[in-house]
Order: C-alpha cells, then sequence, then structure tokens
C-alpha cells in the first residue's frame, strides 16, 4: 500500500517534470525544424521537416509522444555532438557524478563534526572560527576559490594535478566502465591511473566538500544547540551519562533526523553540475555539457539534461524520506 | 547519625543586562531519609535549587553555597567524573514531562538498560530493567521495553522515567514536578507508586511542586520558598499552624469542596518578604 503510493507520488511528480520540459521546448524561441534542417535549406524541406517532427499535430498528441519517447530514454539527437542525448548523458554525468560524491562526502564527513564542536563551544573561539570559515566557504565565489587553489596548489607547489579528470598518458590505461574513473581504475587494479585520477579530483572535490562543508557545518550547529537545550539531555546528565556519548549518541542521533536532508539536497546540488567549478577545473561533467548546450541553442540536450536533473532531485527525496523513516520512529508509526 | 544531604546558603545567579539576578538567595536545610517537598511558585527558585543539588545549573548560571554536602562528599567542588559517578548511581531526577524527557529515538529499554549498564551491571542490564518496570506495575514489561517514547501515554511514560531513576537504586531522589503534566486520574497512582518505592527503599526524596495540598499529603516536612528564598519550614501534618503570611494565603487560596467562597481570594504579596 505504501510502495503504491509513493510510486504514484513518484509517477506524477515525474509527469508535471514533463509536462515543464515539454512546455519550455515549445515556449522558447527556438525554431526546432532549423535547429535539424539548418537555416539556408529551402522552404519544401523546412515544411517536410516539420510535418516529420510532428509539429503540425496537435499539442496533446505532441506530448503524449513526447512522454512516450522519453519513458524508452529517447530525448532526441543533440545538434552538437550528433548523438542521442541519452548516450551523451550516460557519458558526461558520472564526471559530475564522481565530483560531487566526493564533494559530498568531505563535505559531511568535517562537516558534521565542525557543527557538533562549535554547537558545544558556542560562542568561544573554536565557534567564531568554525563561522568565519563557515561564512568564507559560503560566501567566496567558487571560480575564485578554484583559480587561487589551482594557482597555489597545482602551478606553484605542484601537489596535485591540473585541470581535467586524468592525464592523457593514462586515458587509454583501463576501460570504461562506469564512467566513475575512481572505480574504473580501482576494480582494473591500474593504481597508477587510480593516483592520477586522485590527483586530478582531489583539489576539485575539496573546493566542493569545503563548500558543502560551510553549510552542513552550519546546520548542524544549529540542530545541535536545538537538541542539546532538550529535557532529555538533563535526563541523560541525571542517569550520569558521560558528556561525549550525551554529545554524539543522544543529541546527534537526534540532530541527524533533519541533517539527513540537508546533507541531500546539498547533495542534488552538486550534482546539477556546477557549472563553474566545471569550466574552472575543465571537468568534463554535466554542468559543462549544459552550457555548452545553452550556448549552442542545443534544445534537445537541454531539456534531456533538465530532466535527469529533476529526476535526481525526486530520488535524493525519495531517499532522505526513506531515511527518515529509519531514524525517527515517530515518523514510522505515521507512514 | 550524619544527614543524607547538607544545603547551607545555597545561591544561584544569572547573568543579565542589568548585572546577575539571583534567583536562589541563600537556602539551607538538611535532608536525612525523608520525604521532604518544597512548594513554590514559578520562579520561585525550587526547580534550580533541585537541579543545583545534581550540578545541573545551566552553563550561564552560577551556583554558590557554604555548604553541598552529600553523604559526607562535598559537591562544591566535585569533578566532572566525579559526578558521573554519583549522577544515576546515588542522586538521579524525576523530570516533570516525559513527552520532553525521554530520548524520543531511543527505546524505552535502551534507556533504561543504560542507567543500569553505566553503573556496573551490563549482564544483569535486561533482567533488572524488567523488574523495574514490573515494580511500577507496568503490566507488559516485554513491550514497553520495545517501545519507543511517544507510543506510551504520559502516564506509561512517567512510570518509566521513574524505573529510569529508580533501577539503579539511589539513595536520593529529587522528583520535579513529577505529576505536572500528567491526567488528574493518572497522577494518584504515579504518586502512589513512587510513594511506595521511595519508603520501601528508604530514599532520602526530595518533592518539587507548586501544589501545596499534595506536598502535604505526600511528604514528611515542607519548606515553602518564595522569590528564591525559604520562607517557612513546617512539618507537614501541622500546615494550618502555618505562620508566614505567604503560607497562609497559599492556604487561603485551596479550593474547598463544600461553600462557595465569593470572592475568590487573592494573595497579596508583601515586598518586605523579598528582605
Amino acid at each position: 500500500m505504501r510502495a503504491l503510493r509513493l510510486s504514484a507520488t513518484v509517477a506524477f511528480t515525474i509527469l508535471g517534470l514533463l509536462v515543464v520540459t515539454f512546455l519550455i521546448g515549445r515556449v522558447v524561441p527556438v525554431d526546432p525544424v532549423l535547429a535539424v534542417v539548418g537555416d539556408r535549406a529551402s522552404q519544401s524541406t523546412y515544411d517536410r521537416a516539420f510535418v516529420e517532427l510532428g509539429l503540425d499535430r496537435p499539442l496533446y498528441v505532441q506530448f503524449g509522444l513526447y512522454v512516450e519517447k522519453a519513458i524508452t530514454g529517447d530525448f532526441g539527437e543533440s545538434v552538437l555532438t550528433k548523438k542521442p542525448i541519452l548516450d551523451d548523458l550516460i557519458y558526461v554525468f558520472p564526471a559530475t557524478l564522481e565530483l560531487a560524491t566526493v564533494g559530498i562526502i568531505i563535505g559531511t564527513l568535517f562537516g558534521i563534526p565542525v557543527g557538533v564542536w562549535a554547537a558545544v563551544r558556542q560562542g568561544k573561539l573554536v565557534d567564531q572560527v568554525v563561522r568565519i570559515l563557515g561564512l568564507v566557504g559560503y560566501s567566496a565565489p567558487i571560480f575564485w576559490l578554484g583559480l587561487l587553489g589551482l594557482l597555489v596548489f597545482y602551478a606553484k607547489w605542484g601537489l596535485v594535478a591540473g585541470p581535467g579528470r586524468i592525464d592523457i598518458s593514462y586515458e587509454y590505461a583501463f576501460t570504461r566502465v562506469t564512467g566513475l574513473y575512481l572505480v574504473d581504475t580501482a576494480m582494473q587494479g591500474q593504481w597508477g591511473a587510480f593516483r592520477n585520477v586522485v590527483s586530478h579530483i582531489a583539489l576539485p572535490g575539496a573546493l566542493l566538500g569545503y563548500y558543502s562543508m560551510a553549510y552542513i557545518a552550519r546546520m548542524t550547529r544549529s540542530f545541535m544547540l536545538n537538541e542539546l537545550a532538550q529535557e532529555y539531555v538533563v535526563t541523560a546528565r541525571v542517569k550520569g551519562v558521560a558528556e561525549w556519548r550525551i554529545i554524539w549518541v543522544h543529541a546527534l542521533r537526534n540532530a541527524a533526523v533533519p541533517l539527513v536532508t540537508v546533507i541531500a539536497l546539498s547533495y542534488a546540488g552538486l550534482l546539477e553540475g556546477s557549472v563553474l567549478t566545471e569550466t574552472v577545473f575543465a571537468w568534463p561533467g554535466l554542468g559543462q555539457y549544459l552550457t555548452n548546450s545553452l550556448q549552442n541553442a542545443d534544445m534537445n540536450a537541454v531539456l534531456g539534461g533538465t530532466l535527469l536533473i529533476g529526476i535526481i532531485f525526486v530520488g535524493l527525496n525519495l531517499l532522505s524520506d526513506f531515511l527518515y523513516t529509519l531514524l525517527d520512529p515517530r515518523v514510522r508509526r505515521r507512514s | 547519625m550524619s544527614p543524607l544531604l547538607s544545603v547551607e546558603n545555597l545561591r544561584i545567579a544569572f547573568p543579565s543586562r542589568q548585572g546577575p539576578v539571583e534567583v536562589v538567595r541563600g537556602v539551607s536545610f538538611e535532608l536525612g531519609r525523608e520525604r521532604l517537598g518544597i512548594v513554590g511558585e514559578s520562579g520561585s527558585g525550587k526547580s534550580q535549587t533541585g537541579r543545583a543539588i545534581l550540578g545541573l545549573t545551566p552553563v550561564s548560571g552560577k551556583a554558590t553555597a557554604d555548604l553541598l554536602e552529600f553523604d559526607g562528599i562535598d559537591l562544591r567542588d566535585a569533578t566532572p567524573a566525579k559526578w558521573r559517578s554519583l549522577r544515576g548511581a546515588r542522586m538521579s531526577m524525576v523530570m516533570q514531562d516525559p513527552k520532553f524527557s525521554l530520548n524520543p529515538v531511543m527505546t524505552i529499554g535502551k534507556q533504561l538498560m543504560e542507567a543500569v549498564k553505566l553503573h556496573g551491571g551490563k549482564s544483569e542490564a535486561r533482567d533488572k530493567s524488567l523488574a523495574m518496570l514490573e515494580a511500577v506495575q507496568i503490566r507488559d514489561p516485554e513491550r514497553v521495553m520495545a517501545a519507543y517514547p511517544h507510543e506510551l501515554s504520559g502516564g506509561m511514560g512517567q512510570r518509566a522515567m521513574i524505573a529510569m531513576m529508580l533501577v539503579t537504586e539511589p539513595d536520593l531522589l529529587i522528583a520535579d514536578e513529577p505529576t505536572s503534566a500528567l491526567d488528574v486520574t493518572v497522577q494518584i497512582e504515579v504518586l502512589r507508586i513512587l510513594d511506595r518505592l521511595v519508603s520501601e527503599r528508604g530514599m532520602g526524596l526530595i518533592f518539587i511542586s507548586h501544589d501545596l495540598e499534595l506536598v502535604s499529603t505526600f511528604c514528611d516536612r515542607v519548606l515553602v520558598m518564595y522569590a528564591g528564598r525559604v520562607v517557612e519550614e513546617l512539618d507537614a501534618a501541622k500546615m494550618s499552624e502555618a505562620q508566614h503570611p505567604y503560607t497562609r494565603g497559599l492556604i487561603g487560596c485551596l479550593p474547598k469542596i463544600n461553600g462557595d467562597v465569593r470572592p475568590l481570594p487573592v494573595l497579596a504579596r508583601d515586598a518586605a518578604w523579598l528582605e
């Protein structure tokens, strides 16, 4: 019953998403026929393409066709790459997925302890330092930090590799399976290539990690302050529970419930492809793909990408809802 | 025999923009293995007094005393480790509302057994917890052990709380308005359980309440607090002999079952009581 309701919600959300992308495709002043035939085609060629694309049919029929194709994963062809959109997305998305995952892992691993620490030492020096670091992370333009990072760690000190996902010399040292280079190289035991990938992803990953850490730490701090002021914390103290256990077991377990949403949404934000980061680091990901497509009025690619981002959002929301029920017994009963 | 707890000139101050404000101003009393009631209105400092004895004054506040001794142990300069060994094991506190005082994401069983395990008793934690739940008259202890706080009624939650605080068999129990959040019908039941367990085990009890009548029937001795001071100390049986105008005023405000008192009595406060 619950699964049924859930899948109905998901289906409905995605249908809504399809309506939006479809309408955008019809509303924008990019002529889909011209995109196919080019602007020097004769009128008769234009007319034939117009009919072949089904643009003479009523809007709801067009939408039906659109949905039908979308379900089978057919979003048309990219004008730019001349390949099906789905293939393009499958090619670029792993790059973004890999970078975003490294970023969110760093952000969570550091953000939570730092936020807890700041909450426990509220108003003390640690709290102030965390506040300033967070403020910088949140307000400094990421492209500026990225360029600065490249200048210092790559150009000056040579600690990390430069832009791109991997050096050309390693590019063919392994076969592409998942498209996640860290996973592919590790699974095939290509440790040289693996180290090279790590060295490439270290700087942009750390940057996105810092960026999400700033937010996660801030939210952790405020959730923890809220929990530490609750009466059950006093109960735990009365029982003689050690302070570390009160903080990390009693309070954090409660703060984790809203934190799940914060982390899931940060992750979704990173998965959209951070255009600026991907541009600075020449990272061939979703953000860069979408920007290129937009600049070339490649509507099929833009809409396909938009749909993908939408589905990621729905999926991550679903996941965080699921984690909610795992973490909070009060939600479990209601559902 | 020396008393279980001695408090002399306890003062608790909180900072404010106008300088420190004293919410408890020189409270002194001694407690043996008896039931002492502390009554007073909101803000009279009765709860802060109770929490200071457990070293749980909020970090922003400052508690000082000329003497704060529990069973010969000076509590004023107790280290965190010392506190941890005392709290739970030898002194504990039942709080007001089980809706807030129980951890919502832990089962009752886990919270109960945590108390046992902390003070040595890992192997028998489960049996002890079950027995304790039975002692607070929970009919289906296995089910309650597996339940989360929100799945229990207020009365059940408070019984679980009492079980959690008594399972380590402490010498001193502070009950801070333990029945104020409960339905009237459940109040008496919970009080009876508390009463029986306290007298069976011969513990010292500090019962904090705003309910003068309840305290006088339930305790041996009553401290009446007003604005951070003890204004009167009475034998519970001799409430009618109260001298202080505040106490007399409180007694005068009690509703009478036969006879309509109109206009309703109003407690007139006198600035002189503050001194």
